[in-house]
């Protein structure tokens, strides 16, 4: 009996596969790179602090308008403070909004799926109807309703993140799974006498791990564009954290004047992003994974 | 097929009950609901009061029944903060949100398809390239600062279209560009895998050994395969476009379903987040079934299923 699986490709992007070739895997290791050197050291390099304000100098310009100021190379906000530094602060927030969304989210949907994978029968199907709700719930709706019953926090954004966007994992893990468990070595290591964590843990897990990997940077794509987008309405990451996506929402009165308030942390998120999706198609073609499609 | 359905069916309505049962929970995640609703100055014989008035001094669980219980009829309880029945704001709102996600899911396609098909029938030309390129950045660019920088260029700029509300068709237009863009990349890379696919099949070997016209392979044979996960999951698509409405709403001031859930967020306004919830769901699985028939309908060989 053919069936159509009840999950359809769970969100833009799916496992399909793509060509940008081994150049696109350098651009975006650079990028990611270039994000997270800017997220560990960059408010030292940077001699402006991203939380002073300075009103007698709001909204000055970057560099490359007239009026910008020595000591700002990407001008000032609103409140006169210092933009590149705040820039580079938000690059720590979304990648350690990312990656520990990815952590969490990553437990819970490997577990699951490797559980339903192997398992099948009963435990398969409770799976896949955790997997089918979760992709039924709107997650920016839920996300905004839960941040905004409970308050805004960089902690609870994390988890609400997490909770929500595990999906992806489970569902490539339950297929890779499937594929896997009726190797010759996991035959082997029951004949060997290898106990069911030892099995799930040490033979499953390593041979889907490459698959995870890519699911995983997808995923903190995923979660880094919606804390911004959290953040912009205003339940997300609280002020006065200089998230991009808040950066953007407060720069938003003045985008009409100065668009470049709005511009440059809309670029820094979308060059991000960009990055790590190239990583992740980069890591794809790497491993191999395209197999699965 | 009928079991199909059928089948589908029931699992859609368990999943709509397992989802009513957390919007249910989501709502008391915040402790004290009559806290809330009564506002930073109530004092404690205001929080009391209101707590009676909204029947949230009773056990959870009767609460709970009581608000499935009507709920399943379509009576989801007074909004706080609008004044009006949830049911009658939803239904106000609904039209708007379903306008744009048709327009969106129309301008995706419009898009999408056409750009898959050229990026598959060149593949791994430049212009091949090109279309992988564009999908990465338009799945990397978040949507609602596209729709900032086009109230920039589209409304400010060339003040060709209304910046935000909802009067007129073409206040529907940039929220539906913005929305668009949320799946134009996942539809054109499953255009482009898909017609991939076809062209190396068997079937396409076989009308080109006939000596069909490339136009017809193409168009007759190719698409009508490759078009199957296209539908289904364009179907899927304006399910997560309906549900990720409420961030361009916003910016829009687009008086949808959308833009409703995050006002009552904002509001503690909790029978109308619950709703709201509930409704977005429920149209996710609607259109997730519908995906599954539409899928069984174009492939004979998941009709037997």
């Amino acid at each position: 009996m053919s069936e159509p699986i009840a999950i359809q490709a769970p969100q833009p992007s799916g496992i399909a596969t793509s060509r940008i070739g081994t150049t696109g895997f350098a651009i975006g290791i650079a990028i990611v790179a270039l994000v997270l050197a800017a997220a560990l050291v960059g408010n030292w390099l940077v001699p402006a602090d991203p939380f002073t304000q300075d009103l007698g100098n709001r909204l000055k310009p970057p560099f490359w308008m007239e009026g910008s100021q020595a000591g700002h190379l990407l001008g000032t906000d609103q409140l006169g403070r210092d933009y590149l530094a705040r820039l580079v602060y938000g690059a720590r927030i979304s990648l350690l909004i990312g990656i520990m969304t990815v952590i969490t989210s990553g437990v819970i949907g490997t577990t699951l799926g490797v559980l339903g994978g192997f398992f099948g029968g009963r435990v398969d199907d409770v799976v896949l109807f955790a997997i089918t709700t979760r992709l039924s719930i709107p997650v920016v709706l839920v996300a905004l309703a839960v941040v905004g019953l409970m308050g805004s926090g960089l902690g609870l954004v994390v988890a609400t993140l997490g909770l929500l966007l595990w999906d992806r994992f489970a569902v490539v893990a339950r297929a890779t799974t499937m594929q896997v468990r009726n190797h010759d070595y996991v035959s082997a290591a029951w004949c060997a006498g290898a106990s069911m964590p030892h099995i799930l843990i040490k033979e499953i897990l390593p041979n889907i791990a490459s698959h995870l990997a890519v699911v995983a940077t997808l995923e903190m794509a995923l979660a880094i564009l919606l804390e911004a987008a959290l953040s912009f309405l205003g339940l997300g990451v609280p002020p006065p954290l200089p998230s991009w996506g808040l950066m953007i929402a407060e720069g938003k009165d003045y985008m009409f004047f100065s668009p470049w308030v709005i511009m440059i942390p809309g670029v820094a998120l979308a060059v991000l992003v960009l990055g790590i999706n190239l990583v992740g198609d980069g890591l794809r073609n790497l491993l191999g994974a395209e197999r699965l499609r | 097929m009928l079991r199909l359905i059928a089948r589908r069916l029931a699992l859609g309505v368990l999943v709509a009950l397992t989802v009513m049962t957390l919007a249910f929970l989501l709502t008391r995640l915040s402790g004290d609901l009559a806290v809330s609703i009564a506002g930073p100055q109530a004092t404690q014989a205001d929080v009391e009061i209101v707590r009676k008035a909204y029947g949230l001094d009773r056990p959870l669980y009767v609460q709970f029944f009581a608000w499935t219980g009507r709920a399943m009829v379509g009576d989801f309880g007074q909004s706080y903060f609008f004044k009006d029945s949830v049911a009658n704001l939803i239904q106000k709102r609904l039209p708007v949100t379903l306008t744009l996600g048709l327009v969106g899911l129309s301008l995706a396609l419009i898009v999408s398809l056409p750009l898959g098909i050229l990026a598959a029938l060149r593949e791994n030309s430049w212009i091949d390239r090109g279309v992988t390129l564009f999908t990465m950045v338009g799945q990397a660019v978040p949507s609602f600062w596209l729709a900032l920088i086009l109230m920039i260029v589209l409304g400010l700029q060339l003040g060709i279209l209304p910046i935000s509300g909802t009067g007129t068709w073409q206040h529907f237009v940039m929220p539906g560009i913005v929305l668009a863009f949320t799946a134009i990349p996942a539809l054109t890379r499953l255009t482009r895998s898909g017609m991939i696919e076809a062209m190396a099949s068997d079937y396409i070997r076989t009308a080109r050994a006939k000596g069909l016209s490339r136009a017809r392979i193409i168009f007759k044979h190719a698409l009508r395969n490759a078009a199957i996960p296209v539908v289904s999951i364009a179907a899927v698509q304006l399910g997560f476009m309906l549900g990720g409405s409420i961030v361009i709403e916003t910016v829009f001031a687009l008086h949808g379903v959308g833009y409703l859930g995050w006002e009552s967020i904002a509001k503690n306004d909790f029978p109308v987040v619950q709703a709201v919830v509930l409704v977005l769901a429920v149209f996710y699985i609607g259109l997730t079934l519908l995906a599954d028939i539409l899928n069984a309908l174009l492939d004979p060989r998941l009709r037997t299923g």
